[in-house]
């Protein structure tokens, strides 16, 4: 037997080619040539216009004396060959070819008759269809996990042992403390570039000091909130899918499921109700540092004292901004947690979904809270406050 | 073999014979995973050599040291399928990387390898569609995807059921026959061993070391050790006590 003579053993001598001569009763193809090294491979649309030209029922015999060298390019060639062949109703003969190339051709179709497999084709209007109906069905979706979540949290309220104190405990250090030092950060310095764009403005008019009207008003009013859940978006929701598609794909859940434990009481349920909790608190700390970097920046550039600062952003901050602040902070923790749950519970069983519901959690969160701060302006607006 | 000082072999010293059927078999725990994962460079042993003829794995240049492994084809023990990949993307990645290939020669190649292993039409879908044995097959195919000289098994038959792993081992046996390939396997089935290997090592996780090397059915009934006396047996055992293997 010839076995498959591997590339190390030598380079090709001559590539692989074909002779075409009219035969009997069709055509015979010559092989010849190093089949080891696939370029220069003869094209698969000069041999299907060979075939077509062959007629029906023609014999076409492919002869391998002539080859110097195969691995499993040949093989697969003449597998190729054989089902033309036979959707052109062609009869092939194959002769002089190395005993294994036959017992792999013989192995393939033996294993290919077994039970082919198709994946499902989708058809153009079936695409556009599901275009259509999937962010309905989304949606759809969310609005049931928000119900799943509302139920979990009346059964986790009525049956208070099944959350387990030392998870949700472990939930508020990472959704909380943990995240303190990036909140810092970014509050300090949208404080710090709202004290400095508004400065430079404000001291045209020779009203400096109303720079801590400004930074306090949209600190407490929007940038605290917003900008915290979507620190909280990236970190921490990306954080809740992954980690949920992750048990997912290794059957952490359905082992819950087995064990009667609902997945939304115990990894949703605590999830959500730690960001909940936490969400106004970092967004008073936000507010806090936002200010501070108003303030520093106010008392560097200008001749504006702390005190002066301080007192000028107590008169201008009403309770009532710090009553919408937290409102928001409270919604956007709980759309964060929510579909950031909810997408790494619906993820799929492969290491691929891990990466793409962390993507999608993010997205859909920060999405979700831009647009729930603009409802949240229109009622206001509405409202009067 | 060991994990920073934590020695888990020694004196693991084998030979495999060009063509034939090797298992590396013993215990639960006792390191045969990593013995393989040794032998396909996964891991350097923290004394002695990997011998591919002439050529220590371990020493080689970068360059000598991936043309080495082209040769080698792993089957890993869950398959390690690119779940972001479709299965026919699977087979072709070795393919576009090292053939010289067109396109359409490497999708008849792919087609090929999985008509071998019984997974024709499967190859647009993605791994995470397939059953637990389609997956094996699909590695299997991925790990013939270059005609590998040494075929490295870990556990082919584990999570299937019988008839899905006498079919796996007719089909390593054909494809041993076929392309003439070493095949190196990790394995606690006795039907497979007994009915494919030629050849074993076994180990154990208390001696910290090879036990018995030889052929199973030979091992089986005149192994001086009663371990592998008991394991090759399934336990049935001629009265020695025998101590518990660590799991």
């Amino acid at each position: 037997m010839l076995k498959p003579i591997r590339p190390e053993s030598g380079k090709a001598t001559t590539g692989p080619h074909i002779s075409v001569e009219d035969g009997p009763e069709g055509l015979i193809l010559r092989l010849k040539g190093d089949w080891r090294d696939g370029a220069g491979l003869p094209d698969s649309a000069f041999v299907e216009n060979l075939l077509h030209k062959a007629g029906p029922n023609a014999l076409i015999l492919v002869s391998g004396r002539e080859i110097t060298g195969w691995s499993s390019i040949l093989p697969a060639f003449l597998s190729a060959l054989r089902a033309e062949c036979a959707a052109l109703n062609l009869r092939l003969r194959l002769e002089h070819f190395p005993e294994g190339v036959h017992a792999l051709l013989k192995l393939s179709s033996c294993r290919a008759a077994a039970r082919p497999v198709t994946p499902e084709r989708k058809q153009p209007l079936m695409a556009i269809n599901s275009w259509l109906v999937r962010p309905w069905r989304a949606g759809v979706n969310i609005a049931g996990a928000v119900g799943e979540v509302v139920l979990g949290l009346f059964a986790a309220f009525q049956t208070s042992g099944k959350m387990r104190g030392r998870d949700f405990r472990r939930q508020l250090l990472e959704v909380g403390v943990q995240a303190l030092a990036i909140v810092s950060l970014v509050s300090f310095l949208v404080g710090a570039i709202l004290g400095f764009v508004g400065l430079v403005q404000l001291e045209m008019f020779g009203v400096s000091i109303y720079v801590a009207d400004l930074v306090g008003i949209a600190m407490v009013r929007e940038m605290a909130a917003i900008m915290t859940a979507i620190i909280i978006a990236g970190r921490t929701g990306a954080a809740f899918a992954a980690n949920l598609a992750a048990m997912q794909a290794n059957e952490e859940i359905d082992a819950l499921k087995t064990l009667a434990v609902s997945p939304v009481e115990h990894l949703i349920v605590p999830r959500v109700i730690a960001l909940i909790l936490m969400m106004p608190v970092l967004y008073i700390y936000a507010c806090a540092v936002g200010i501070i970097g108003g303030m520093v920046i106010a008392i560097t550039s200008s001749d504006i004292t702390v005190l002066a600062y301080l007192d000028e952003t107590r008169q201008a901050v009403a309770a009532k901004q710090f009553i919408i602040g937290g409102m928001k902070s409270v919604v956007f923790g709980a759309l964060v947690g929510i579909v950031g749950c909810y997408t790494g519970l619906r993820a799929g069983r492969s290491a691929a979904e891990v990466s793409r519901a962390a993507t999608s959690a993010v997205v859909s969160c920060i999405v979700g809270v831009i647009a729930l701060d603009a409802i949240f302006a229109l009622c206001a607006n509405a409202l009067k406050v | 073999m060991a994990f920073g000082e934590k020695v888990v072999q020694k004196d693991v010293s084998f030979t495999v014979a060009n063509g034939s059927v090797f298992a590396i078999i013993g215990g639960s725990g006792c390191g045969k995973s990593t013995l393989l994962k040794h032998m396909v460079g996964l891991g350097a042993p923290s004394a002695g050599h990997i011998l591919y003829g002439d050529q220590d794995l371990n020493a080689l240049g970068d360059k000598d040291r991936n043309r080495l492994l082209r040769r080698f084809g792993v089957l890993f023990q869950a398959s390690a399928l690119w779940s972001s990949m479709t299965v026919a993307d699977n087979i072709a990645l070795p393919l576009e990387l090292y053939s010289s290939c067109s396109p359409q020669a490497i999708a008849d190649i792919v087609v090929f390898k999985l008509s071998l292993v019984g997974l024709e039409g499967c190859g647009a879908l993605m791994p995470s569609e397939l059953s637990g044995g389609m997956r094996k097959r699909a590695g299997l195919a991925r790990a013939l995807a270059l005609d590998p000289e040494i075929l490295f098994l870990d556990e082919p038959s584990a999570g299937l059921d019988p008839v899905s792993s006498r079919n796996l081992d007719e089909l390593i046996v054909q494809l041993r026959e076929c392309l003439g390939a070493t095949i190196v396997i990790v394995t606690h089935e006795l039907a497979s061993i007994f009915t494919i290997v030629d050849d074993c090592v076994f180990l154990d996780s208390v001696a910290g070391g090879v036990i018995a090397h030889g052929n199973p059915g030979q091992l089986r009934d005149h192994s001086e050790n009663a371990i592998v006396r008991a394991f090759l047996n399934r336990g049935e055992f001629d009265g020695t006590n025998l101590r518990a293997s660590p799991s």
